[in-house]
């Protein structure tokens, strides 16, 4: 019906004799969608545009820079990336970072895996609720999750007075907080939620008849699940992790309040640059050498499992 | 749906799994209001007696009331600026048929993944560049970014939902293109306008990173909070403090994923 409607509405516009060019300004613009489209997504394309080009282009061109003083001298040199290629300190770091990140987001996605697969396949009323309910905790202050962890494992924690106050141990656990082990765990918990929903939306998405095939076909539910459930919601599974494992590298709060000195990770050598070490080009040369390298990770991760979805198929 | 019977078996050994994930996941938040009512400075079981002190405490607690100002008011600009530009920015990707599509939405989305203390370092340093001091002013820019696709991914499922031809039918019956959106589209996705603004407000009041470079003498309530950390017998003020915004970020999230989640035909006008 709608179509009849604008095609009449393209016939008078056609059979007018003379317009004006503003009117025929105004008639191309009212009939291109993508013009209108692009007008009214604009304001908010450019916002976003400008508030992350201009500072990253800015950051880019700071690197290249050296602190003097509260000054900076801004001729041209690569001094801030030879000096992070030469410290082993910050390679270490960065490692480090890597790791605790990669054992987070592997702990994270199997967590909750078989919690999406439950509320996919095997919750049938109420799901919304499940959802919320499994998210929520997400949207609550992140400094607050972390903090609760350091009342948890700290020296006068939860666990050790617990430990102590059931007559366990004698004397609290210092090997609990401030290490990486704790960081991992913090991180973990801390993100668990935001990977559940990508991996929920994958599997919900599968036809249930292949499911069905697999057996009528003679797949018990282990081989069924792994020919036919794990394959098709590996999208999911692989937005997740991305979506873990790049912002944590970058995690400073976490490895303070919880790392200790040997659970400290480049995120807060970055934010001492642009503090007591007063580095501002330094600091702007380690953050783009971390997101480069994570970059780098993530591309290549998600080239090899592209291959090797293909591979499977 | 199909009746595939193994499917609608409930599946004992999961559920049991369900259940210890969701304490995992709700547990350690748990012990923050616990101990909040510990009449002791340390935390450490077992708790011997139990008071509403810290709470009365926070009502003379001045640096705290002016924290919690200052929160407020971030979060109301932040979460209105970044729910107005997602109004427009979603019914455009939902709408109409933009080339290029796909690759916008990520742009826009992109704060999502990029890392906190990138896009605190990066915009630290136009601020710096341009000479402008450090303010609530500049903590409310950066909520601003990270809230936008919030705003964009909420209202986009409202915008999905609904009927086009609702638009189409009051085009046709004479309105031109405001009035259609004022009379027809926002009493529509009304909810998800809400919902969005109702998210952005509390993502803005919970928000630590940027803010943490961002900020500048004024603090936000997190930056209080930080604060106090560094001192241990603050932390049962800390605490109560805490269990406060636990429970306002819960209440104020529950509410707006039910108004996203409920089915955008039953509240149509």
């Amino acid at each position: 019906m709608n179509n009849s409607v604008t095609t009449i509405k393209v016939i008078k516009e056609i059979a007018r004799p003379y317009k004006s060019w503003r009117s025929r300004l105004r008639a191309f613009y009212n009939r291109s969608e993508a013009f209108k489209g692009y007008t009214l997504l604009s304001p908010t394309l450019l916002v976003m545009l400008f508030s992350m080009c201009v500072p990253f282009g800015l950051m880019v061109v700071m690197s290249f820079w050296t602190q003097s003083g509260y000054e900076f001298d801004t001729s041209f040199t690569l001094l801030n990336y030879e000096k992070i290629v030469s410290t082993p300190v910050y390679s270490q770091l960065l490692m480090r970072s890597l790791w605790i990140s990669a054992a987070c987001t592997l702990a994270t996605v199997l967590i909750a895996y078989p919690m999406a697969y439950y509320v996919a396949f095997h919750v049938h009323r109420r799901k919304m609720m499940w959802i919320i309910l499994m998210t929520l905790p997400f949207w609550t202050s992140y400094l607050l999750r972390i903090f609760s962890w350091k009342v948890i494992l700290g020296f006068n924690g939860v666990i050790n007075s617990g430990l102590m106050g059931m007559g366990i141990i004698d004397k609290p656990l210092e090997f609990l907080l401030y290490n990486p082990t704790a960081v991992v765990i913090t991180l973990t918990h801390a993100w668990v939620a935001f990977a559940i929903l990508p991996i929920y939306i994958s599997l919900e998405k599968i036809d249930k008849s292949l499911l069905e095939a697999a057996t009528d076909l003679g797949d018990g539910p282990i081989a069924r699940f792994f020919r036919v459930t794990l394959p098709l919601s590996l999208p999911g599974v692989i937005a997740a992790t991305i979506l873990i494992f790049v912002p944590t590298v970058g995690d400073y709060v976490t490895p303070a309040l919880v790392g200790g000195p040997n659970g400290l990770m480049i995120a807060n050598l970055i934010t001492a640059h642009f503090g007591i070490i007063n580095n501002w080009p330094g600091g702007s040369a380690l953050a783009i050498i971390m997101m480069l390298v994570v970059g780098f990770i993530a591309a290549i991760y998600i080239g090899l499992t592209r291959f090797a979805v293909k591979n499977i198929e | 749906m199909k009746n595939v019977a193994y499917i609608n078996r409930p599946n004992r050994p999961l559920f049991i799994y369900a259940i210890l994930f969701l304490i995992f996941l709700y547990l350690p938040i748990l012990f923050l209001p616990l101990f909040s009512f510990n009449e002791a400075i340390y935390i450490a079981f077992p708790i011997e007696n139990w008071t509403l002190q810290w709470y009365r405490d926070m009502f003379n607690n001045e640096p705290m009331i002016a924290a919690l100002l200052n929160s407020i008011k971030v979060g109301v600009v932040a979460s209105v600026a970044s729910t107005f530009l997602g109004v427009f920015g979603a019914k455009a990707v939902t709408r109409y048929h933009i080339p290029g599509r796909a690759p916008i939405v990520s742009v826009i989305m992109a704060p999502l993944v990029i890392p906190g203390i990138i896009l605190g370092v990066a915009l630290l340093i136009l601020i710096n560049r341009i000479g402008v001091p450090l303010s609530l002013y500049t903590i409310t820019l950066g909520h601003i970014l990270v809230c936008v696709p919030f705003s964009m991914a909420t209202l986009m499922t409202r915008f999905e939902g609904f009927d086009k031809s609702f638009e189409e039918a009051s085009a046709d019956l004479g309105e031109n293109a405001w009035w259609t959106f004022w009379r027809v589209t926002i009493p529509i996705v009304f909810p998800g306008i809400v919902a969005s603004l109702l998210l952005c407000f509390i993502i803005s009041f919970d928000e630590f990173i940027l803010a943490f470079f961002l900020g500048g003498t004024d603090p936000t309530l997190p930056l209080f909070i930080w604060g106090q950390l560094r001192f241990p017998n603050r932390l049962p003020s800390v605490l109560a403090l805490a269990t406060c915004i636990l429970v306002l970020s819960l209440v104020v999230v529950v509410i707006s994923q039910y108004l996203v989640k409920r089915e955008p035909d039953s509240d149509t006008p």
